[in-house]
């Protein structure tokens, strides 16, 4: 299926190679460069380029564009799922999956390339397995291996391969038991330019953090599970057992992993909790364009609305912007044109605005176009949804575990039109 | 040493100062300076005799393939490592070899005896991997041994190499296709195989090697079916691909009957909206016809088989992963009935939370289904809203979509959106907004006015794009009704002026030719202009202007005659020829000369024809005769080996084909079944038999322990072949029994409702009806040998107390019974009844299970194994299945009496040893003790203080237990190192308000664990404990306990050990004894010092056995000698 891979940073360089099967030339990137070319937006490059013996299919992540080269036909979502997967493993064990850190851990990533793939056909993608066949590297285990000149390649045979929980790695071991989970709500929203909300929908996941010794299996019970409309589920969960009881129940991976994703089905309403303010004119004729907004909460059920930063497009006429903020600080990139402020707190007593004048190209006709007000925000403790765990249920193992929970909901796809 | 020494020199030079080039980090840029210095450099490193510079060397070789260097010359270098001992250099080695194998064949022919030797190592992972690599390496001079390997490994009995063994048969058809036939038999064979793991490679392998070869599929189908759910996601993709295709080749089209019910209804309308065209509808009702002639032949029902197809993918959507969803969701809109297709719409909409590549993708299928069933994605309209922070190429695909999904009662919300997009400033975007109002205003003819007016407004945008897109699009609008919109053509005419957008321009113009009767002063005045600027407009242009002035010529020649002839004579000389030519083509047909035919006449006619409007169409209009999801749907074009989606039978083939003979096995009864399964299940877990938490000392375990032997004793030749076999049908029986469960579901869960309350019986039903269900199980096992041997025992005469009961060691045992007996209360019933009685209890507390631990102890691998069952199971057994109501008696475990009830004023308290590794600390025996609280005010603060130990022994002491309200019981672990020794261990343990004096004392059958050996392991470690290490006593077996199950449970009571596996006893027997009669072993270390424990025991005539135990230890030995003699003899 894959035939090759090959690592394009920012600058158009080919950073990594790795083939599958007989060795493709890397000239063949220069399809994919051409592509890149015409996109005139990095995004923009179709993630699907035909070329005369082949075909590049590619995904952008971190800057670095992962090109896959393929000979026959595949399903092209086989193939970016898996590059996607290959990305996160990278993430997974260096921390982040940069040109520099692929570089550093190259015979890591190599290894790990090896074992993901078996002639172009995925064979173990669970980090639990992977990570039994190869030791992510850690600053302490890089000295040590470069003293004792051992190895990062696990002495000990996979036997997670074998085994019928593949996502759980064996003989997993803790001085501290602890299960933690984090609720995350993200709203996606588009509201008009009256302050009305055109569509609102929430998207939640369920992200695990177990350290569970040996082989713990779990229930997650809802006070409320309606609510979920549609789910996702990772592949430890039970699934029959959510149909017929609307309970969660599995063994779970060792570590870091999400457990579910769900979509707060669409009859509800959703909550917005914060409202924008906003007058962004620019008047005929004159060099100058006001820009006046102001941001409150509304329906956070007694939360604070932190983290909240707000940014914009301005059009491409805009010279500058002289504006003055209540609170936090703002920034305005004349290059890009982007606008962005980071607001912080909102204080409902004094509700934080930016004001002020931009500046216009002289003799400039007043650009038509409106900016779309961009806005992100965290509120811990709350489900907006309304989602409430019920409890959590261990079996199969005779200790008490930690557990935990946390909520958290956060702006999704929050756009405010102008 | 001067190869290592240069190796340490470079490493010198990295890190002070010296040769930068020879870093550590192998990707520093430095290193590849100097090429020839750096190559003689490596190769010195490959040679030495350390591994470490030799990996040092390796990983950077690497490191130059990865940035694509050449590093072929090293190849006689590298290859002398590929058996070098360190697993890193030789996986670094196998990278280099798989990579230059192809240009070296001659030297990559040296590395294969070592992938040969890797091909019979007994470790199923080494067969593996050994599989792997040399099916990578690209030689056509061994494809013979490639051949052979694939085959052997296929029929291996572990199902990784199996599944690895699928994977190397694309590799070798690449390689070879002419060993295509012999290929084709392996798929067979591999499809034939009933894991999970091997599934998803095989059919990926039947795909790239024989895709045309679907009768191979039909034997497999159901089973791949009811396999599917727990396949591996990258294998579920392949699958459910491939059966689509199966699908659409044996079972009849499901939508016959509703087109025909639709057509009768007249209901037409809701699923193919009104721009139909009249003749497609008519098409369609012809199809229709006869397709209703075809249903009333005869009437439609669904195979059962598709049902299954439907039924058992459906849960897939809900996948992570989504080319699963996406996979699932293709399956449903080709094969489903209309009726249902509408399931995978909100699981498709999901994925658009996903990267944006996956959106791209999945909005392609999105806009090529949303033509054929609008209705499907109706409800999610709004979540096809386009946001300013999309990339393009998502807004363009958003777009299409929407308008897709446009009709009469969405329109204006839909255009409302539209409008805002317009705004926006991603003009590209724009332009495709525009486009996009342009087909929805084609296709619902109540917006059309609208849809013009706001385009003819957008004609004074200051974007010159904006105009342009416009202009092409009220173009096309236009030409529907060209007679009521002169003003806008004359509101066109006048932009010539100011755009310069090429297609624009000779849209305006071809308008103003084609409409010149109602603009007639203006058109004469636009060609005027046209003509001046003539030479500097685009080809597109010139074309449109001779097109134009020849339209002019032939409706106003009196004004343009001249203009005309201007205009041709300048395109007569025009450096392009496509302009030439049409230039000479059209001053032949329309300036009348002599030498001109009879066309000229009909000139008028043949360019003022009356055009018929274009039909704006979704570019993905038909896109669906390619199966969605593939990369030819994605591309609108057939991509190699692109397997077409046929069309649906007339006539549905004989469904026959596909049934499969139910082995006898399968019909016995559900519950024998589930032990089947509980036992064989660790076999996948722990089957390469590191030490840790293995068998449970239950009666089942000699079968699991049968299993593991399978695993790792190959090399024992024949004598345990036949155990390895068994084994297989073992494996293969549960998973087809699982096939059997889902085919019926009513009957499964009947089952279910069964199944507990059956297992509870047999826990407490007396010990002849276990043994009776063992011995059916036995039979059903064919294993007709232990069967006789049974009968055999129980016929003989019941002398066996008299000559055991006359040995003192007998009597010591007896004493030390009395001893703990003696700490249990007077009142308290006796000892088994009290067991009994708990058991029950327990049973019943569990209907509303708590999450502290049951007070009966069940080892831990019951519990995986019984979640593991339930996972198999297709996850839907309810909450009962996992307490330890229906996990296996567990008779091993004892419970003894820690403090009385009495004695502790209401708080009375038990211990057992529940045979568990204590986590902690392994030289730890885990000690779980039950507090039961009978007091009526709460007890607080429990713990231990005080511990009184012999030297060496350590305790690990419970948690604190905070609260222990009236009533109530907990349970709690602690942790005692015995130190191999029976000592007691003596502390106190403390309420809130008193404190106890207690001791725990082990059995010394606790002191152990088990571990498993295979039968030679055991005979050779055996060998190695002979004389003082070995003791041996004569016996009289108990009446009860003449058959090999009641020995082995007796046997496992008294000490936590495993059994070994015997193969065929009369091979194995020691020479002693007489061959026909069974031999039992079992083997354990001890807890502290590992010290190997082994039992024989060896029946013979009359009742009569022998019991050997060998033990370095043999205090140890020598306990457990008495330990069990009494208990085999009782």
């Amino acid at each position: 299926m894959i035939h090759s891979l090959f690592l394009i940073n920012a600058s158009g360089d080919i950073f990594l190679e790795k083939h599958w099967k007989s060795v493709v030339s890397r000239s063949v990137c220069d399809y994919f460069f051409e592509a890149q070319e015409r996109a005139t937006e990095p995004e923009n490059v179709p993630p699907v380029i035909p070329t005369p013996h082949h075909y590049l299919i590619s995904v952008l992540r971190h800057r670095i564009f992962f090109v896959a080269v393929i000979q026959s036909e595949v399903p092209p979502l086989f193939v970016i799922e898996f590059l996607h997967r290959v990305v996160d493993t990278f993430q997974d064990y260096f921390g982040v999956c940069t040109e520099a850190a692929i570089k550093d851990n190259v015979v890591v990533v190599y290894e790990l390339l090896e074992e993901m793939l078996d002639n172009g056909f995925p064979l173990a993608t669970e980090s639990n397995i992977l990570k039994e066949l190869i030791k992510p590297p850690t600053i302490l285990r890089t000295m040590v291996n470069t003293i004792t000149g051992s190895t990062n390649v696990g002495e000990q045979l996979p036997t997670g391969q074998l085994s019928v929980v593949p996502w759980r790695r064996t003989g997993v071991k803790y001085t501290n038991n602890e299960a933690y989970f984090d609720v995350v709500e993200e709203i996606d929203a588009i509201i008009d330019k009256s302050g009305s909300t055109i569509t609102a929908e929430i998207q939640g996941v369920i992200d695990a953090c177990v350290k569970l010794t040996g082989m713990p299996d779990l229930t997650l019970s809802f006070m409320n599970p309606r609510l979920l409309d549609d789910v996702s589920f990772h592949p430890c969960v039970r699934f029959k057992r959510w149909e017929a009881e609307r309970i969660l129940s599995f063994i779970p991976p060792d570590g870091n992993f999400r457990l579910l994703s769900y979509h707060v089905s669409s009859q509800n309403l959703v909550a917005i909790p914060v409202y924008v303010k906003h007058n962004i004119s620019f008047r005929e004729g004159s060099s100058q364009g006001r820009f006046d907004l102001t941001l409150g909460p509304k329906q956070t059920m007694g939360k604070a609305v932190e983290s909240v930063l707000v940014s914009s497009q301005l059009p491409r006429g805009v010279l500058n912007a002289n504006l003055s903020a209540s609170q936090g600080t703002y920034t305005f990139d004349p290059v890009t044109k982007l606008l962005s402020w980071d607001v912080g707190k909102i204080n409902p007593q004094k509700l934080p605005s930016l004001k002020g004048t931009m500046s216009l190209q002289a003799g400039a006709s007043k650009p038509d176009e409106n900016p779309t007000i961009n806005i992100q925000f965290k509120i811990q403790q709350m489900a907006i949804s309304g989602l409430k765990v019920n409890r959590l249920d261990m079996y199969g193992e005779k200790y008490k575990p930690f557990k935990g929970i946390k909520y958290m909901t956060k702006a999704g796809k929050f756009q405010v039109r102008t | 040493m001067s190869s290592s020494s240069a190796f340490n020199d470079d490493k010198g030079g990295s890190s002070s100062v010296g040769e930068p080039e020879y870093g550590h980090d192998p990707a520093s840029g430095g290193i590849f300076s100097s090429d020839y210095k750096r190559h003689d450099d490596l190769k010195e490193m490959l040679d030495s005799n350390k591994d470490s510079s030799k990996l040092e060397a390796m990983k950077r070789i690497v490191a130059m393939i990865a940035r694509g260097k050449n590093a072929s010359d090293l190849f006689p270098a590298v290859v002398k490592n590929v058996a070098c001992k360190n697993i890193e250099v030789k996986k670094l080695v196998y990278v280099y070899l798989v990579r230059y194998a192809e240009e070296q064949q001659d030297l990559a022919l040296l590395s294969i005896s070592t992938f040969q030797r890797g091909l019979k190592d007994p470790n199923q992972l080494i067969r593996a991997s050994a599989l792997r690599v040399l099916s990578s390496i690209r030689v056509t001079i061994i494809v013979p041994i490639m051949m052979l390997a694939i085959k052997e490994a296929a029929s291996d009995m572990s199902p990784y190499v199996r599944k690895t063994a699928a994977h190397a048969i694309p590799k070798l058809y690449s390689l070879d296709p002419e060993q295509k036939d012999q290929l084709i038999e392996v798929i067979e064979k591999l499809l034939a195989d009933k894991t999970t793991l091997v599934a998803g490679s095989v059919v990926m392998a039947f795909e790239e090697v024989c895709p045309e070869r679907i009768d191979l599929i039909h034997k497999n189908y159901r089973k791949l079916c009811n396999l599917l759910i727990d396949v591996e996601e990258w294998g579920q993709v392949v699958i459910i691909n491939m059966l689509t295709r199966y699908a659409r080749t044996q079972f009849l089209n499901p939508n016959i009957n509703e087109s025909l019910l639709e057509e009768g209804g007249g209901g037409e309308k809701t699923f193919y909206g009104s721009e139909e065209d009249e003749d497609d509808e008519e098409e369609e009702k012809e199809k229709k016809s006869e397709a209703a002639a075809l249903a009333k032949r005869k009437p439609y029902v669904m195979d059962p088989d598709h049902r299954l197809l439907l039924r058992n993918t459906k849960p897939l959507l809900q996948s992570r992963n989504a080319a699963v969803v996406m996979a699932v969701a293709q399956l449903y809109f080709h094969l489903a009935p209309k009726a249902e297709v509408g399931v995978i719409a909100k699981a498709l909409v999901r994925l658009l939370r996903s990267h944006s590549e996956v959106q791209y993708v999945v909005l392609q299928n999105v806009a090529t289904m949303t033509i054929k069933r609008r209705g499907m994605f109706e409800p999610y309209l709004k979540s096809f809203y386009i946001r300013s922070t999309d990339p393009t190429q998502i807004k363009v695909l958003k777009l299409e979509v929407l308008t897709n999904l446009a009709n009469e009662t969405n329109i204006s919300t839909i255009l409302r959106e539209f409008q805002t997009y317009i705004k926006s400033m991603d003009k590209d975007f724009v332009a495709a907004t525009i486009q996009a109002i342009g087909r929805c205003a084609t296709n619902i003819g109540e917006v059309r006015d609208t849809c013009l007016n706001g385009l003819v407004q957008l004609l004074s945008n200051r974007d010159e794009l904006v105009v342009a897109e416009s202009v092409v699009v009220i173009k096309k609008l236009l030409q529907m009704q060209p007679e009521k919109h002169s003003d806008i053509i004359k509101h066109m005419a006048k932009l010539t002026d100011n755009i310069q957008v090429p297609m624009a321009r000779a849209s305006i113009l071809w308008l103003i030719g084609e409409y010149c009767e109602h603009v007639p002063k203006i058109a004469p005045d636009v060609l005027r202009k046209m003509a001046k600027s003539f030479t500097n407009e685009e080809d597109i242009v010139k074309l449109q202007i001779i097109n134009l002035a020849a339209k002019l010529y032939l409706t106003n020649s009196k004004q343009t005659k001249l203009l005309t002839q201007y205009v041709l004579n300048l395109a007569k000389y025009d450096q392009n020829y496509d302009i030439r030519d049409r230039a000479r083509f059209i001053r032949q047909l329309i300036v009348p000369t002599e030498k001109c035919g009879a066309l000229s006449k009909y000139a008028k006619k043949l360019f003022l024809a009356l055009k018929p409007a274009p039909v704006l169409e979704s570019p993905f209009k038909d896109r669906d005769h390619f199966q969605l999801g593939s990369l030819s749907h994605l591309l609108n074009a057939k991509a190699g080996g692109y397997q077409e989606l046929p069309d649906w039978p007339e006539a549905a083939p004989d469904p026959s084909v596909r049934n499969v003979e139910v082995p006898e096995w399968t019909k016995c009864s559900s519950r024998e079944k589930r032990k089947e399964k509980k036992v064989e299940k660790p076999f996948y877990s722990d089957s390469e038999g590191e030490s840790g938490p293995t068998e449970s000392a239950d009666s089942e375990s000699d079968s699991a322990s049968g299993s593991e032997s399978g695993s790792g004793s190959e090399e024992s030749g024949s004598g345990s072949e036949s155990e390895e076999s068994e084994e297989g049908s073992e494996s293969e029986e549960e998973e087809e029994e699982e096939e059997g469960e889902e085919k019926d579901q009513k009957k499964k869960k009947n089952k279910e409702i069964k199944k507990p309350v059956q297992e509870s019986e047999s826990e407490n039903s007396s010990e002849e009806e276990e043994r009776k269900n063992e011995r059916k199980r036995r039979q059903r096992k064919n294993d007709s040998e232990s069967e006789s041997e049974e009968e055999e025992d129980e016929s003989e005469s019941e002398s066996s107390q008299s000559e055991s009961e006359d040995s003192d060691s007998e009597a010591e045992v007896k004493k030390k019974k009395v001893k703990t007996a003696q700490t249990k209360p007077p009142p308290k019933p006796a000892k088994t009844d009290n067991k009994k009685g708990k058991k029950e209890m327990s049973l019943l507390d569990l209907d509303d299970f708590e999450p502290a631990p049951s007070p009966q102890v069940t080892p831990v691998n019951n519990f995986l194994s019984n979640s593991l069952v339930t996972d198999l199971e297709g996850l839907s057994l309810s909450d009962n299945v996992l307490s330890p109501a229906t996990i296996s008696p567990s008779s091993a475990t004892k419970s003894y009496e820690l403090l009385h009830r009495i004695t502790g004023e209401g708080l009375s308290v038990e211990y057992c040893f529940s045979r568990q590794p204590f986590s902690p600390d392994a030289n730890m025996v885990a000690v779980q003790i039950e507090f039961t609280n009978n007091t009526t005010n709460d007890t607080k603060n429990l713990h231990m203080e005080d511990v009184k130990l012999q030297s060496g022994m350590r305790v690990k002491e419970f948690p604190e237990i905070e609260l222990l309200p009236a009533g109530e019981t907990t349970t709690a672990v602690m942790g005692i190192d015995f130190c191999d020794s029976t000592q007691a261990a003596n502390f106190q343990l403390c309420t809130h308000s008193r404190k106890f004096f207690v001791s725990i004392q082990p059995p010394v059958g606790e002191l152990m664990r088990p571990v498993f050996l295979t039968e030679n392991e055991f005979k050779k470690e055996q060998g190695q404990l002979m004389g003082m290490n070995e003791i041996t006593e004569k016996l009289m077996l108990d009446v009860k306990c003449r058959n090999e199950h009641a020995i082995v449970q007796r046997v496992i009571t008294a000490a936590n050990l495993s059994r070994v596996p015997c193969g065929s006893d009369k091979e194995c027997s020691p020479p002693v004894l007489p061959p026909e009669l069974p031999v039992h072993r079992f083997s354990g270390r001890t807890v502290t010092s590992s010290s190997l424990v082994l039992v024989t025991v060896a029946s013979k005539e009359e009742g009569t056995a022998q019991l050997m135990v060998n033990c370095e230890k043999m205090v140890i030995g020598t306990m457990l000698v008495k330990d069990i003699l009494l208990a085999l003899t009782q």
